[in-house]
């Protein structure tokens, strides 16, 4: 029994610890593809980077499928958004790869809203209607300028993780922020006309964009957050809502098209489908791709 | 406060016949975790913060049913199997959870579920996991839900159906809980391989038992998932009580000594289009299992009460199959429908019935399920089932089922 357990333990240090040799690249999985399009800015090919969802499934509903569960467990950094967004899957992941280099709390996680300010942040003691995240709107990546931040802390996170490659970390990281703020002041430009305009959206998840843009949100297709639009509600919205009191409903790829159509049909607002994420529309290949199209939908006449 | 140590408390409230010494220590840890945590929020430990996972799951249901004792034809009864009175609300298997990262990769958890028929609390989980004492190795020592097969490491409210499945009734009474220890690997692989072990100790009417199994899973395109597996049990249960009835149809207590080696297969498979299960999801799922029993009955002498029982020993040999298969389809966001089968066979029964005058006799009881649920929010669930029954030989029976759950606050992610 005794020599049994010896050779099944060392079995399993073979096994565990050939996974990792030195000269390897970085594996890096991330919960949302704008990560994973920010980590190979930063990383370029010396990072072998995975997203665990695309921008067609609900970021608060995934489930830790068997095959994410692989990738976490041979993952050497996992960057997510954070503030309760992966809550429901996220946690269970990192605890049932076996991973102990991913856990919350050590340099292999990395959470992007430990960065940036929250918008609508609860009040303590306020009580929570519906699906309200504490913290505060988790959807942080739709403003360009809380990439900044981020971008420098997860630069600064591969550098320490990878250390023989630092310099090459730190010289991407400083062509892609120059790259960014260029990009950033082309599209405040493009998007002065939207300012003071209306839209009509569904959950806070472009929360973010909107507010940047200085967009003004008329109404919410959700009577609660994270309540499913009800025919009644999406009724009250159609009586309030006349033709041209708003410029656009504007919802996400992985959000049903029904609600927003079926509004669009009674109140004469277009319904637009903005990217959200990279991949959310073929032209929003990367990041800087997802703010190009999010701009030219909201342009658009 | 004054609910949780209501709750908390709740354990000393169980018959005298629960209250073994592992029980006792388990509800005192559990009050000690519970006092810690709620005194201190959150703790600060070795600079990091500790923000205890506080939740409660209500679980109310009414069931329109036969009255009177029922019981699973042609198998022994296994542990206990906890049930509601029929045609009263019941709050069975209601939960309180108390979990907390105490380091990044040490968690404590516990839970407490309510024993409606007792009017008590029982302790059902109480465990320390170590993630990653080697890589991909996790190590779970306390009381825990066994990995066996797939549904049995699921909380009740997490259950697609009402009420158990006949499989683990008559594998568990219900619900397989070890005191011991579990090692889990998974292997860094591209596809999900998974080896778990568990080791248990004989605790109450669970015997002593360790069990070895295997898992595999993985993505077919954007759409679907599946996982699938085996498991080995092998149990070697000591003077375990059962109640049945003997020939002249009157309750004898059963005692088992001897071994019993189970297999159990699963296998797992959900659709959702694209990936996106908030629109449409489809989850199939079904467990098979293979037993012998090889051992010793004893039927309790009970002539004094106009029994047949003598309280002599007889070998005792079952070889036993089972199983039981179920679909359960969103078909639009907040609506679901599913349907179970049911199907156990009881196999070989090898015994000598002069010896042990009881009923046990050849029998597939089965059941079928039918269930509509809807979610008014994440946070609860409307459970209308139907159900016809036919476990017990002779006395088939239809019933109503209707359940509501509803989880506050910190509810743990449910599992794949």
């Amino acid at each position: 029994m005794r020599l049994f357990s010896l050779i099944a333990l060392n079995w399993l240090l073979l096994l565990g610890l050939g996974t990792t040799p030195a000269y390897a690249q970085l594996t890096v999985l991330t919960c949302e593809p704008e990560w994973a399009s920010l980590v190979a800015e930063l990383g370029g090919a010396q990072i072998s980077v995975s997203s665990a969802t695309h921008a067609r499934q609900d970021p608060h509903h995934i489930e830790a499928r068997p095959s994410l569960l692989a990738q976490a467990r041979r993952a050497d950094l996992v960057v997510c958004s954070g503030a309760e967004l992966e809550a429901g899957w996220l946690p269970l992941l990192q605890r049932e790869s076996g991973n102990p280099a991913i856990q919350v709390g050590t340099p292999g996680y990395f959470a992007a809203a430990a960065f940036v300010t929250l918008l609508d942040q609860a009040h303590p003691g306020q009580l929570l209607a519906g699906h309200v995240h504490a913290a505060g709107n988790p959807h942080l990546h739709l403003n360009p300028h809380n990439l900044v931040p981020i971008a420098r802390a997860l630069s600064q996170r591969l550098q320490q993780l990878d250390p023989p490659q630092a310099a090459f970390y730190r010289e991407k990281g400083h062509d892609f922020l120059a790259r960014w703020q260029t990009a950033i002041t082309k599209w405040e430009a493009q998007a002065a006309p939207l300012r003071g305009k209306s839209v009509v959206v569904q959950h806070g998840s472009l929360t973010y964009l909107l507010r940047w843009l200085g967009l003004q949100v008329v109404a919410d297709l959700e009577p609660i957050p994270g309540v499913e639009p009800s025919l009644n509600h999406l009724a009250s919205l159609a009586q309030r809502l006349p033709p041209g009191s708003a410029k656009a409903i504007l919802r996400t790829p992985y959000q049903s098209a029904r609600p927003a159509e079926w509004l669009a049909s009674r109140s004469q607002i277009p319904a637009r489908v903005l990217p959200y994420s990279v991949g959310g529309n073929p032209e929003a290949r990367d990041l800087f791709g997802l703010f190009d199209s999010s701009l030219k939908l909201l342009l658009a006449p | 406060m004054s609910r949780l140590s209501y709750v908390a408390r709740l354990p000393q409230g169980a018959p005298p016949s629960a209250q073994n010494a592992s029980q006792r220590l388990a509800n005192l840890a559990l009050r000690s975790i519970m006092a810690s945590c709620l005194c201190i929020t959150p703790v600060h430990a070795a600079g990091a913060t500790i923000s205890p996972e506080v939740s409660f799951t209500l679980q109310a249901s009414y069931a329109d049913k036969a009255g009177g004792e029922r019981h699973i034809s042609g198998f022994l009864p296994e542990g206990h199997a906890h049930g509601c009175d029929p045609k009263k609300l019941c709050l069975d298997h209601s939960e309180f959870m108390l979990a907390a990262n105490l380091t990044p990769t040490l968690r404590a958890s516990s839970s407490v579920i309510f024993v409606d028929a007792e009017n008590a609390g029982e302790v059902e989980e109480l465990w320390l996991q170590q993630v990653g004492i080697l890589p991909g190795v996790s190590l779970k020592a306390g009381r825990f839900m066994s990995e066996l097969g797939y549904a049995n490491s699921q909380h009740p409210h997490a259950w697609d159906f009402i009420g158990s499945r006949l499989m683990p009734t008559v594998l568990s009474g219900g619900h397989l809980i070890h005191d011991g220890v579990q090692l889990k690997w998974l292997a860094p692989t591209e596809r999900f391989v998974e080896i778990s072990a568990e080791l248990a100790k004989q605790s109450a009417n669970r015997p002593k038992a360790w069990s070895l199994g295997a898992h595999l899973g993985d993505d077919l395109g954007t759409s679907h998932a599946w996982r699938a597996g085996v498991t080995y049990l092998d149990a070697k249960p000591r003077n375990r009580t059962g109640h049945v009835d003997d020939e002249n149809e009157i309750e004898a207590q059963t005692t088992f000594t001897g071994t019993s080696k189970t297999w159990v297969a699963d296998v797992l498979w959900k659709w959702a289009p694209d990936g996106n299960a908030k629109e449409r999801h489809l989850k199939l799922q079904a467990e098979y299992f293979r037993r012998t029993q090889n051992g010793q009955l004893t039927c309790e002498d009970n002539r004094a009460e106009g029994g047949a029982c003598v309280g002599t020993p007889s070998a005792f040999r079952t070889r036993q199959t089972g199983g039981y298969a179920q679909a359960v389809y969103q078909f639009m966001p907040r609506w679901r429908i599913g349907a179970r089968y049911d199907r156990l066979d009881s196999g070989t029964l090898d015994f000598d019935s002069t010896v042990l005058p009881i009923e046990l006799a050849a029998y597939k009881p089965s059941q079928r399920s039918i269930m509509v649920d809807f979610s008014p929010s994440e946070m609860s669930n409307l459970r209308l089932q139907y159900h016809r029954d036919t476990s017990m030989q002779g006395s088939p029976d239809k019933q109503w089922l209707l359940q509501y759950v509803h989880s506050f606050g910190a509810h743990g992610a449910h599992r794949f």
